[in-house]
């Protein structure tokens, strides 16, 4: 009889985990709080370093998902979540229970909520919106101010919620800086009229082509680079926005005049994951993400037996390194099933 | 040609090895927050002096952790102690603390308050 998966997270983490696992044999299920599957990916238009379109990769993720023969179960979360001796039992919103010789956990991250950070005025100023916002602008084709007018002047507000003690994050999300770099060359090829403005603290390009992706902005773009953290955010008397930073190069003050302001949010643990942590009794860390039982080796590893992590859950990742994540869980889950050794 | 370059550099160095840093032990010492600091700027975007005059509590903290303590010096005094850099620090540095305890320092030093 061929071993039963649960997959919790429908995400690009889960896909390829749920996907790969049905194509070596298994009997997987996997359960997705929303009415459909992508996760975050939903939400990106065009995807750096390459800026192919987020399209192809969920097609990608499909594919592999439905050929392998994945049991999904939309709009369903989970209510109990406990270990037996020799499986898991975990019962749904809608009254299933399902048993589980193995369980991946890819309930991956939650933006931050950048209300949060009250001085950059997001829900406060009009025009003020998140690197998610932008997105949805880029699907609609339309970059537009609440009144419908084009922004002839942009800012980008690096680190918003990441690397900030004062909303409890010390961690770096570290694709922000890429999206800031990658949402910036989206809007001055959109708007070539415009002008953008990215506020830093550190430009981390830590990933394949990202480095390549900034010079691009620079040379090709013409985008502006100002390192100094924003202390806050106010509106003019004309309705433009108005920002404060130190441009800490040139060890002055700098103010500026701007039509939108686009918060580069930071990756949190989600609030999805956070239930199942409680109530599987999995251990989380300091940066709140759950807790690998091991930093080099055992990345996919839990504290409770038999059950896995793949992808953001644990730590800010790109797509490329969800994917590679969810399939070391995948090794992991076959390892351990691998014989009946119980 | 290479003799020249470094002849008119050398007055604006940073002399590492030479320099002063006892300061910056002083309050290493009373307040590791200190360490912490990222040089974001973030405090004297909002400081109300910085933005009137020539003062920034950032490049304050570089010239004490550096030892430049005359440009510290001329430019100390200016901290209204308010503590509104405080409130935005993303490293929790505790600003205001650093100021007193660098005055204090100095006041051991020189002999006199500045
Ligand atoms: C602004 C921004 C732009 C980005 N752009 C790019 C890019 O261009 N290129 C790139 O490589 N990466 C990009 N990323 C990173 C990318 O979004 C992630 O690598 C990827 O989405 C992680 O997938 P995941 O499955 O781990 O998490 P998620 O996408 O968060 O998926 C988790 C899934 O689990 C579900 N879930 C959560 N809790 C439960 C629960 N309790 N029960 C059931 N289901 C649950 C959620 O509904 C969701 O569908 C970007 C990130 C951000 C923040
Ligand atoms: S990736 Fe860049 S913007 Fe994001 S938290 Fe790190 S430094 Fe800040
Ligand atoms: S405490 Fe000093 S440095 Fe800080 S905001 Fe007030 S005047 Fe500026
Ligand atoms: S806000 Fe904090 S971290 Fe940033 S320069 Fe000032 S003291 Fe340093």
């Amino acid at each position: 009889m061929s071993k039963h998966v649960v997959v919790i997270g429908g995400g690009v983490a889960g896909l390829e985990a749920a996907g790969r696992l049905s194509k070596v044999g298994f009997e997987v299920s996997l359960l997705e709080k929303e009415d459909k599957t992508g996760g975050h990916l939903n939400n990106w238009y065009k995807l750096f370093p390459d800026r192919r379109s987020s399209s192809e990769v969920n097609e990608y993720l499909d594919r592999i998902s439905i050929n392998g023969q994945v049991k999904l179960l939309t709009n369903t979360t989970i209510e109990k979540f406990s270990r037996n001796k020799t499986n898991l039992t975990i019962l749904t919103n809608n009254g299933e229970e399902l048993v589980a010789d193995a369980v991946i956990v890819a309930t991956g991250f939650d933006l931050f909520k950048s209300s949060r950070k009250e001085e950059y005025g997001y829900g406060i100023y009009d025009n003020v919106i998140t690197s998610a916002e932008l997105e949805e602008m880029f699907w609609k084709n339309n970059i537009a101010l609440v009144n419908g007018k084009e922004p002839e002047k942009i800012g980008i507000v690096h680190c918003v919620g990441s690397r900030d003690e004062k909303v409890g994050n010390l961690y770096c999300s570290k694709l922000c800086c890429v999206t800031a770099v990658k949402q910036a060359i989206e809007i001055r090829e959109y708007l070539p009229e415009s002008k953008v403005f990215c506020f830093y603290m550190d430009m981390r390009m830590g990933g394949a082509y990202y480095e390549e992706l900034y010079r691009e902005a620079q040379e090709k773009w013409g985008v502006s680079f100002i390192r100094g953290k924003v202390s806050e955010a106010g509106e003019s008397f004309d309705n433009k926005l108005v920002i404060k930073v130190e441009d800490t190069l040139a060890g002055r003050p700098l103010k500026m005049e701007l039509d939108m302001l686009v918060l580069m949010a930071g990756m949190e643990m989600s609030e999805g994951g956070k239930k199942i942590a409680a109530l599987g009794g999995l251990n989380t860390g300091e940066n709140k993400f759950f807790a690998a039982a091991d930093h080099h080796f055992g990345s996919n590893v839990s504290n409770v037996e038999g059950v896995f992590y793949a992808g953001t859950c644990t730590a800010p990742m790109n797509i490329t390194e969800t994917i590679s994540h969810a399939r070391a869980a995948v090794s992991e889950v076959m390892e351990y099933l691998k014989d009946d050794r119980k | 040609m290479g003799k020249f370059g470094f002849t008119i550099s050398k007055g604006r160095q940073i002399d590492y090895d030479s320099n002063d840093r006892s300061i910056a032990a002083y309050i290493f010492e009373r307040e590791p927050s200190f360490r912490l600091c990222i040089e974001c700027g973030g405090c004297s975007a909002t400081c109300t002096t910085g933005n009137l005059t020539k003062f920034s509590l950032r490049e304050l903290n570089i010239l004490i952790k550096r030892g430049e303590n005359d440009q510290v010096r001329e430019s100390i005094g200016k901290c209204m102690l308010c503590g509104k850099c405080t409130l935005v620090c993303p490293r929790g540095v505790n600003t205001r603390n650093i100021v007193s305890l660098a005055k204090k320092a100095f006041q051991l030093t020189d002999g006199y308050a500045i």
